[in-house]
């Protein structure tokens, strides 16, 4: 991330992690914003509306709802824009048809999901993480797909870049999850200069048109990106096509078409899993957590230090693909691993998946629109 | 004749997905004849080109036309046109949907699409009933009808496309029909070229599905049909019952996309870029 070793001061601002977010994407080169407001990621689309307008081609809309909103972002994305939506539960919830067909299509594009509780309109204003799963398999059909996460709004406007980074690198839709308490807190952030970070951006082709294949297998497995408009003139379906983008239902094709879509990703597990680890050196118990609850988590495993319990924190900045060589290596070493989480369980069911016998998963759930405090963790972990 | 091979040479991707879909009789073939002689007509660079497709058998359109093409999830196309057309505003937009992706599932997007007055050209294929699910009944079902899903007849009043998008707001609305194909090259010609949102609602006989349902004959009796209840605008006498095609509405204010840039220029002489 941000290179420490520039000389120029850096701007320092007290900023929320949905500013935060904003401010992210506006450096990682987003320059089209389609949305509709929910709380609590309502101030994302805010800022982006003030934003984008005056900036050298940004484009920002109000669409009529989050279906909608996910389609012309998936519109502009094809059209060679780097775009982004963010939303909460419920709206999330009605762009899942339009995330599988991002997936299908391979449109580069991050949704933000700032996640309130749930299920239906639940609690708007109060934090959960419980649409961890739903980030993952909330489509239908068999995809992959990259799902972040961050835990401090430093970490917002980070990891709304890596989003970016990673949207055109593999040409996949990327999830950025994020909950209430990190989407409102407000805190001092560094604000990066744009040539401090390393901001990627799709492949195009250079073969002339036709000889381009649109859907063919490339470098990475993923394959170059025309823009629409710019004279390659191809065609986009929803539909299992072949590698000219056109729909087939041939099962070799089908086969070589959906293997490449996951070998895309697949294959790249050690680019795209992120953790975070603090004091697991020699850690005995160890605490793994994911957005607000991982500062919780943090405090808690100093305090446990200070009482001389040698624990540590995983912080999971990729939800999914699930970081299974970090976890697994903890699974093997501690006496027990605890996984707090302000859901019933979505994490801890893939840790206990991972686990696979080394050790004990104790899990910590809170659903009643709280945070999971740092005593409560200790008390956990003692 | 030699005419037409060389324009289905030039605009459909003969080389590839053929044989099409359609049925004999479909209107959706005589629709697409008609897209493909009015972008010819304005000399539209194919590359500029954008057909956004909904789902339906009217969707299929966009796998054999040979511009930029996509083809989307049912009722949605509108939305991904939007993203297009407002990423960059210089392509030429143009939505192709059914009856049921246009009025069901997309009609939110429809009216706020022409809420908006946003540059693209919306194809809604008015077949009466939905036709690749196997027939049934469609808000533009008219009342009485059968279809597979009214079996007793539809209780339902339909939409009117045309009331319904100029109330909305559009720039400019047209009806026309499979069975007045020059008319048809004139109005999607028309809509084409005009600024802001434009629709041509075109009434397109479906004799697989809602024909065979409702008791036509074959194809033809249905192109009879619509020669025979269908009125031009221009001839309309007040107490006609016949189904008014024309152009109902043609107003120049600046689509969506050039108010945009606008604001982006006031902005900037206002030194926030
Ligand atoms: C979300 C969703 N719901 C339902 C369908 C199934 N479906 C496919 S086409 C269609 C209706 C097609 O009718 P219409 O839009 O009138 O087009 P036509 O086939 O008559 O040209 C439906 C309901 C779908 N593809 N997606
Ligand atoms: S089912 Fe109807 S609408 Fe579909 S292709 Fe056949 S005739 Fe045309």
């Amino acid at each position: 991330m941000p290179n420490m070793n520039t000389r120029r001061k850096r701007v320092e601002v007290f900023a929320q992690g949905n500013e935060a977010i904003a401010e992210g994407a506006l450096l990682a080169g987003c320059s089209f914003f389609g949305g509709y407001p929910i709380t609590p990621s309502t101030e994302i689309m805010e800022v982006m509306s003030q934003r984008l307008p005056p900036s050298e081609d940004g484009v920002f809309i109000q669409m009529e709802d989050e279906i909608a909103s996910m389609g012309a972002i998936i519109g502009a994305s094809l059209a060679g824009r780097k775009a982004m939506t963010a939303t909460s539960g419920p709206g999330f919830s009605l762009m899942q048809e339009h995330i599988g067909y991002a997936c299908m299509v391979e449109a580069p594009l991050v949704v933000v999901n700032v996640m309130r509780g749930g299920p239906s309109t639940g609690l708007p204003t109060s934090p959960a993480q419980g649409d961890v799963q739903m980030a993952r398999w909330g489509t239908h059909g068999d995809h992959s797909i990259i799902v972040l996460s961050a835990s401090t709004v430093q970490e917002c406007l980070e990891m709304t870049v890596v989003a970016f980074n990673m949207a055109e690198k593999y040409r996949t839709p990327v999830i950025l999850l994020v909950d209430e308490v990190t989407a409102h807190t407000r805190e001092k952030i560094t604000i990066p200069y744009r040539d401090e970070l390393e901001i990627l951006s799709r492949v195009t082709p250079t073969v002339p048109p036709e000889w381009f294949k649109p859907f063919a297998e490339a470098t990475r497995a993923v394959p170059a990106m025309a823009p629409i408009g710019s004279g390659y003139r191809i065609h986009v379906t929803g539909l299992t096509h072949d590698q000219m983008g056109f729909p087939t239902s041939r099962p070799d094709e089908v086969n070589e078409a959906m293997k490449r879509m996951f070998r895309k990703i697949d294959q790249f597990y050690g680019d795209i899993m992120m953790v975070d680890e603090f004091m697991t050196d020699d850690a005995e118990v160890a605490v793994l957590a994911y957005g607000s609850v991982a500062r919780s988590a943090r405090y808690a495993v100093e305090q446990a230090r200070a009482r001389g319990v040698k624990a540590g924190l995983l912080t999971l900045k990729t939800l999914f693909p699930f970081p299974r060589p970090a976890v697994e290596k903890l699974c093997r070493r501690c006496k027990h691993v605890l996984v707090p989480e302000m859901n019933m369980g979505q994490i801890s069911r893939e840790v206990k998946r991972v686990n696979n016998g080394y050790t004990r998963v104790r899990t910590l759930n809170r659903v009643d629109g709280q945070i999971i405090t740092p005593s409560e963790i200790l008390k956990a972990i003692l | 004749m030699a005419d037409v091979t060389q324009l289905i040479h030039e605009y459909l991707r003969h080389n590839k997905k053929f044989p099409h879909v359609f049925c004999p009789g479909c209107g959706h073939g005589i629709v697409l004849g008609s897209l493909i002689r009015s972008v010819h007509a304005l000399q539209l660079p194919k590359d500029d080109v954008v057909v956004v497709a909904g789902i339906g058998c009217s969707g299929r359109m966009a796998v054999y036309v040979d511009f930029n093409t996509v083809h989307t999830t049912h009722g949605r196309a509108l939305t991904f046109a939007t993203g297009i057309k407002m990423a960059n505003p210089r392509l030429k937009v143009i939505c192709v949907m059914g009856d049921g992706d246009a009025l069901s599932i997309g009609g939110n997007h429809l009216i706020h699409a022409a809420r908006r007055n946003i540059g693209v050209t919306a194809l809604v294929l008015n077949n009466m009933i939905y036709g690749m699910t196997g027939g049934q009944c469609s808000p533009a079902t008219p009342q009485g009808n059968t279809s597979m899903t009214t079996p007793h007849g539809s209780l339902e009043q339909p939409f009117d496309a045309v009331e319904l998008v100029s109330a909305a707001g559009a720039n400019y609305v047209a009806r026309g029909t499979s069975f007045h194909a020059n008319m048809l090259d004139r109005l999607i010609t028309d809509a084409i070229q005009h600024p802001g949102f434009s629709m041509v609602e075109a009434l397109s006989p479906c004799p697989t599905q809602y024909g065979r349902k409702n008791k036509f004959r074959d194809a033809v009796s249905m192109y009879e049909w619509l020669k025979k209840n269908t009125v031009k605008l221009e001839n309309r006498k007040e107490d006609d019952t016949r189904i008014p095609i024309g152009v109902f509405r043609a107003l120049d204010r600046p689509g969506l996309e050039d108010r945009y840039a606008e604001l982006k220029a006031s902005l900037r002489a206002k030194g926030r870029a």
